[in-house]
């Protein structure tokens, strides 16, 4: 590879792409939404009789369309999780903190979100969590602001 | 089944960051290099097909201009893949077996350094529940390492001892980024980047390039002294929605292998496309390697990186060593998406 000829000879220039359009959602993932919206959670019952929290369209496993829509609950247990230090433009919180899979309750599946905590040291696998509601109701995701600690260990 | 091999590969001297080349000007030389290796001109070769992303490169169709590094003329057939080279080879491999190419040139490329390829990466994702929350690729790979870690698949100690290895092969590897490791007591008293992961567990960011040339038959003993012959290859991929299934495994990985023939006779030497420490046990597991083979000797894609890349690099560095006569069965691994979720392995043969 060519050595740099002169690297204060190069051009800068910031590039900023977008990716601007909108999707619909359809009926099982716009439902889970819209249940966001009323601080519910959703699930769906596959072939099998898991509920897959948040739901899907299909079976996992069978690839069958899948319509049992099932109530979960705002709590649930950290199946794991990683610290995220550095926080990029784009996530959920501005503050360090931890990205997880979460289980809530009655879900047979875990679902990725972020719990807002100080410290590492204060989250681990098995701890319980609940979901923080935007003070205001906003459409989908984001009325779902994080999860935060509970007492309690699942 | 037609007789296709790798008689050619060429890589760049990977870096962290190359500004002053654009990716035509980065790929160009790799291209030159790995036809000048068997003196053969691109008229001779039947079809061209590249891996690349548009996400890095910040424009749309980006590879057509990357075509330039294979000149203008004469008129080519080609393709291309928005996936790692591993798999524009494997579609090289189909064009071949369908009758419609004796040769091929294949090739993988991205320059990663222009963005923030962490948060780059999490495009990747699904846009409904995932992609919204912009998760980085480290702190994705900690909760695969954390699983492992809670259900005592690995330790830390582990962890850093693939680390320590693979750099350590990498002195000998002169396209390697990173060579050379502190001893494992001291990676470990580093701090975390994103707990459970430390620096010495995550795969540089790299920009570089990777070319491999494919011939059928005769062509490739016209080509290559010892062929390192193809002898099978399949991609499989687990769901993308990996809050549903278990991460401390690699299913569509160990059925790629089974696919591909892997366990039709002992392997010697392995590459697996491992961007993560603990991901290279998930592998070693899926596809059943046992303490007799010899794994990433190039020291794998924790030396270097290349997006797009170090999937095809690895099936570069197999057929290398078993061209130049020092292995005679192997197998190399690429993936794709996170947490190991596409996954395509290759079985790799000499004559003997």
């Amino acid at each position: 590879m060519a050595e740099s000829p002169d690297a204060g000879e190069i051009l800068r220039a910031p590039l900023t792409i977008g990716y601007d359009f909108q999707r619909t959602t359809g009926p099982v993932i716009g439902a889970f939404f819209t249940a966001l919206a009323e601080r519910r959670m959703l699930g769906i019952r596959d072939t099998g009789g898991r509920v897959v929290c948040p739901p899907v369209e299909y079976d996992p496993e069978s690839g069958e369309p899948l319509t049992d829509m099932v109530e979960v609950g705002t709590e649930g247990t950290v199946r794991s999780w990683s610290w995220v230090s550095r926080v990029r433009e784009g996530q959920p919180l501005a503050t360090p903190h931890a990205l997880a899979l979460i289980q809530l309750d009655g879900a047979d599946t875990s679902m990725l979100h972020v719990i807002d905590a100080a410290d590492p040291s204060e989250v681990s696998t098995g701890a319980r969590v609940r979901v923080r509601w935007a003070p205001e109701s906003v459409d989908g995701f984001g009325n779902l602001v994080c999860f935060e600690l509970a007492e309690g260990k699942g | 089944m037609r007789d296709v091999a790798i008689v050619s590969v060429a890589q760049s001297e990977h870096r962290r960051a190359v500004p002053e080349l654009n990716e035509v000007e980065m790929v160009q030389p790799i291209i030159q290099g790995v036809l000048e290796q068997i003196g053969a001109g691109i008229s001779e070769i039947d079809f061209t097909c590249s891996g690349s992303s548009d996400y890095l490169a910040g424009q749309a169709f980006s590879f057509v201009m990357t075509l330039d590094a294979v000149g203008a003329w004469p008129p080519i057939a080609e393709s291309h893949v928005e996936m790692d080279g591993a798999w524009a080879l494997y579609e090289a491999w189909l064009k071949i077996q369908a009758g419609h190419a004796d040769t091929a040139l294949v090739y993988g490329y991205s320059k990663a350094s222009p963005g923030d390829l962490p948060r780059v990466l999490s495009r990747q994702l699904d846009p409904y529940y995932y992609g919204p929350l912009w998760p980085d690729s480290v702190a994705l790979a900690g909760l695969q390492a954390r699983s492992m870690l809670d259900a005592g698949a690995i330790t830390e100690a582990e962890m850093a001892e693939i680390a320590h290895r693979s750099r350590t092969a990498a002195e000998s590897n002169p396209h390697a980024q990173l060579k050379g490791s502190p001893p494992v007591e001291e990676l470990l008293g580093a701090p975390y980047v994103s707990d459970p992961l430390r620096r010495h567990d995550c795969a540089p960011i790299t920009d570089g390039a990777v070319a491999v040339v494919l011939a059928a038959g005769d062509r490739a003993r016209e080509w290559s002294q010892r062929p390192a012959w193809i002898r099978g290859i399949d991609h499989r991929v687990d769901s993308h929605n990996f809050g549903a299934r278990d991460i401390t495994r690699a299913p569509s990985a160990g059925l790629a292998a089974r696919r591909a023939g892997l366990g039709d006779g002992p392997v010697q030497v392995a590459e697996l496309c491992a961007p993560f420490t603990h991901q290279e046990k998930i592998l070693r597991n899926e596809l059943g390697l046992g303490d007799e083979v010899v794994v990433n000797p190039s020291g794998g894609a924790l030396s270097a990186n290349p997006v797009m890349g170090a999937g095809l690099i690895r099936l570069g560095e197999v057929a290398n060593r078993i061209s130049a006569g020092e292995f005679d069965r192997g197998v190399a691994h690429a993936t794709s998406g996170h947490l190991l979720q596409q996954n395509l392995i290759t079985v790799l043969e000499g004559d003997s």
